[in-house]
């Protein structure tokens, strides 16, 4: 990929510009043409909301013990049970999604940033290139998951650490893309013409380079959000992550399997939370990457 | 070739000293005192001061990277903090089953991924298609840990088929064996698999558009040959290459898998580990997985030249 000049499509879903046309038949229009990309953004959605209103919608204090009814099976007063301590299954997914949506974000986010800084830098100077991509080949020799572990056990389990974790161990992934990106942008005649008028590097790659590798660092973003999910609720279950003193699908999860046995409530319902949170959003970033990137899509 | 592979063994050597450079720097460049750390909240000043020292945190720091790298090469990774054994002790002991978990999972899901991609590609927009689709990106969505805990439930729990837990050793016989690695293998082979059915499928898709492939058929040839001597075996480098990249997706899942099924090996020896705070285990499980992983794709590469001839060293 690297070297080929590239155009970036702009995105041509589900607007025809000049026509105006109701909001419900533009959203009807995106539907019909990206079915599974809408369905993620519906379950994503759906998800933020729980999280965000989990206060309103949840009667019972995710935390609250209740000796007498541990490990109750689903029934109308508990929809999802109860676990060992007899807490309520129900209100502490609800609370759980509120973990994984802010890591994954925030993660997301933190190593998007990141990423355009390194990918910048290394794409645009050799010298900076040569020593930035050896340490991220480095980083990527490691397991995830095995290099989140080591560097929450020389820092303590909280979210915030496990948000700089995740955040070392994605960066190279977004770093990656964009500086793919600027290789090929750096020969073209727009970045020349910039230069032969004038602007200095900072100019150059902010205000020309910047703008054109946003399209595919979105995609990756999208797909560097789901798998910063899934690795928090891994290390949560591993008892790694998120304390117990906050509720997080991993550490629901991880707390049930001894009870596996007698309750599988208690890992069946965060799990299929989780599940289909990831899969809302790995959906979105299939249906990004076919919208803005589509030479990618036609490998996949 | 020789040439090629000397040359490709040296381009591996850096690539190795800065895994352990790496290693080396994540408990040094954390901020605080990392023996304190290590030692826990509750530690006496004694303690922590044994711990600096055991690692050689006390020293000037050129003399710890040093001997940190003097010991790698005599195949010292230090010693636990915990039980006092040799780290390399610790790992050989839990070596076994982790790769017979890692073996049989990464088996199972070439064995189903191969099939699978190859049709969805053959069949392309089929439903055979889509539900390979389907597959795949459930495949890279559901946790190892969610999937493991239903099939314990489905297979252990309510059929009574298959052992919820635990590990038997080869030395007491393969069935046993493998009866107590059935249900964490498949477990794991089926999420592995999904990576390597999707690239089978795309490296397939754009195969059989080839003018060779239209040759091949226009005289007559059979659809399976088509399909596995001539489409397939062009394909195969991409798919190699996947297999190769995905040991870290691979391991990260044997991590997992082995707590949910508790199962006595590195994985067990890691996350133990890491409650613990033995820092010592943990570098030397990194170091060895990631080492692993660069030459598991060294190894990658050099099969490259069997399945395509046109690739010279």
């Amino acid at each position: 990929m690297a070297g080929e000049p590239r155009v970036i499509a702009p995105p041509v879903t589900g607007w025809a510009p000049g026509r105006r046309k109701g909001l419900w038949s533009l959203l009807g229009r995106f539907v019909r043409r990206n079915p599974s990309m809408a369905a993620g953004i519906g379950v994503v959605v759906v998800m933020l909301l729980l999280s965000v209103m989990a206060p309103l919608i949840v009667e019972r204090d995710p935390q609250a013990i209740d000796p007498v009814h541990r490990l109750h099976a689903p029934s109308r007063e508990y929809p999802f049970g109860t676990d060992h301590l007899g807490r309520d299954i129900y209100s502490r997914t609800i609370y759980g999604g509120r973990v994984s949506l802010l890591v994954g974000s925030a993660v997301a986010l933190l190593s998007m940033a990141c990423g355009v800084f390194f990918g910048l830098l290394s794409g645009y100077f050799k010298r900076v290139d040569a020593i930035v991509m050896r340490v991220m080949d480095g980083i990527m020799a490691f397991p995830a998951l095995l290099l989140a572990i080591a560097l929450v056990a020389l820092l303590t389990a909280s979210m915030q650490n496990v948000i700089i974790a995740l955040t070392v161990v994605e960066t190279p992934r977004a770093t990656r893309v964009v500086r793919a990106a600027v290789l090929s942008l750096v020969g073209r005649d727009f970045v020349e013409a910039a230069r032969a008028l004038g602007a200095g590097a900072p100019r150059i790659l902010l205000r020309h380079i910047l703008p054109n590798t946003i399209a595919p660092l979105i995609v990756q973003g999208s797909f560097i959000f789901a798998a910063a999910v899934l690795t928090e609720a891994s290390l949560s279950f591993l008892g790694a992550g998120t304390p117990p003193t906050i509720p997080s699908w991993g550490n629901i999860m991880g707390e049930g399997r001894q009870y596996i046995q007698r309750a599988v409530w208690v890992t069946f319902f965060p799990g299929l939370f989780l599940s289909v949170t990831v899969l809302g959003i790995n959906l979105i970033g299939d249906g990004l990457r076919d919208i803005l990137d589509p030479r990618l899509a036609r490998r996949m | 070739m020789t040439a090629y592979l000397v040359q490709r063994l040296l381009a591996v050597i850096p690539v190795l000293l800065l895994v352990g450079l790496i290693t080396f720097a994540l408990l040094r460049v954390t901020p605080g005192d990392p023996a304190a750390v290590l030692a826990g909240e509750h530690a006496t000043p004694e303690n922590v001061e044994r711990i600096r020292q055991q690692l050689g945190l006390d020293r000037p720091l050129h003399v710890q990277l040093w001997r940190w790298f003097g010991r790698l090469l005599q195949g010292d990774l230090g010693d636990s903090l915990f039980t006092g054994y040799k780290v390399t002790t610790l790992i050989r002991q839990r070596l076994e089953p982790t790769l017979s978990l890692a073996v049989l999972a990464e088996v199972i899901a070439i064995a189903l991924a191969l099939p699978m991609g190859i049709l969805a590609a053959w069949k392309a927009n089929s439903w055979v298609d889509r539900g390979v689709m389907v597959f795949a990106v459930l495949g890279f969505s559901i946790p190892v840990f969610w999937l493991g805990f239903n099939l314990i439930w489905l297979f252990s729990v309510t059929l009574d088929l298959l052992p919820p837990a635990g590990y038997t050793p080869l030395s007491q016989g393969v069935w046993p064996w493998l009866r107590s690695l059935i249900l964490p293998a498949v477990t794991l082979g089926l999420i592995f698999s999904a990576l390597i059915a999707r690239m089978t499928r795309a490296s397939m898709l754009e195969i059989l558009r080839e003018d060779y492939i239209r040759t091949a058929r226009a005289k007559g040839l059979a659809e399976k040959v088509v399909l596995l001597r001539h489409a397939l075996r062009n394909a195969a480098v991409p798919i190699v290459t996947i297999i190769g990249l995905g040991f870290a997706a691979l391991v990260t899942g044997v991590v997992v898998t082995e707590t949910v099924f508790a199962l006595p090996g590195l994985g067990r020896l890691i996350v133990d580990s890491m409650l613990r705070r033995d820092y010592p285990v943990i570098q030397g499980a990194i170091l060895l997985a990631a080492s692993a992983y660069v030459v598991i794709n060294l190894i990658v590469d050099l099969t490259y030249a069997y399945f395509d001839p046109r690739i010279r060293y």
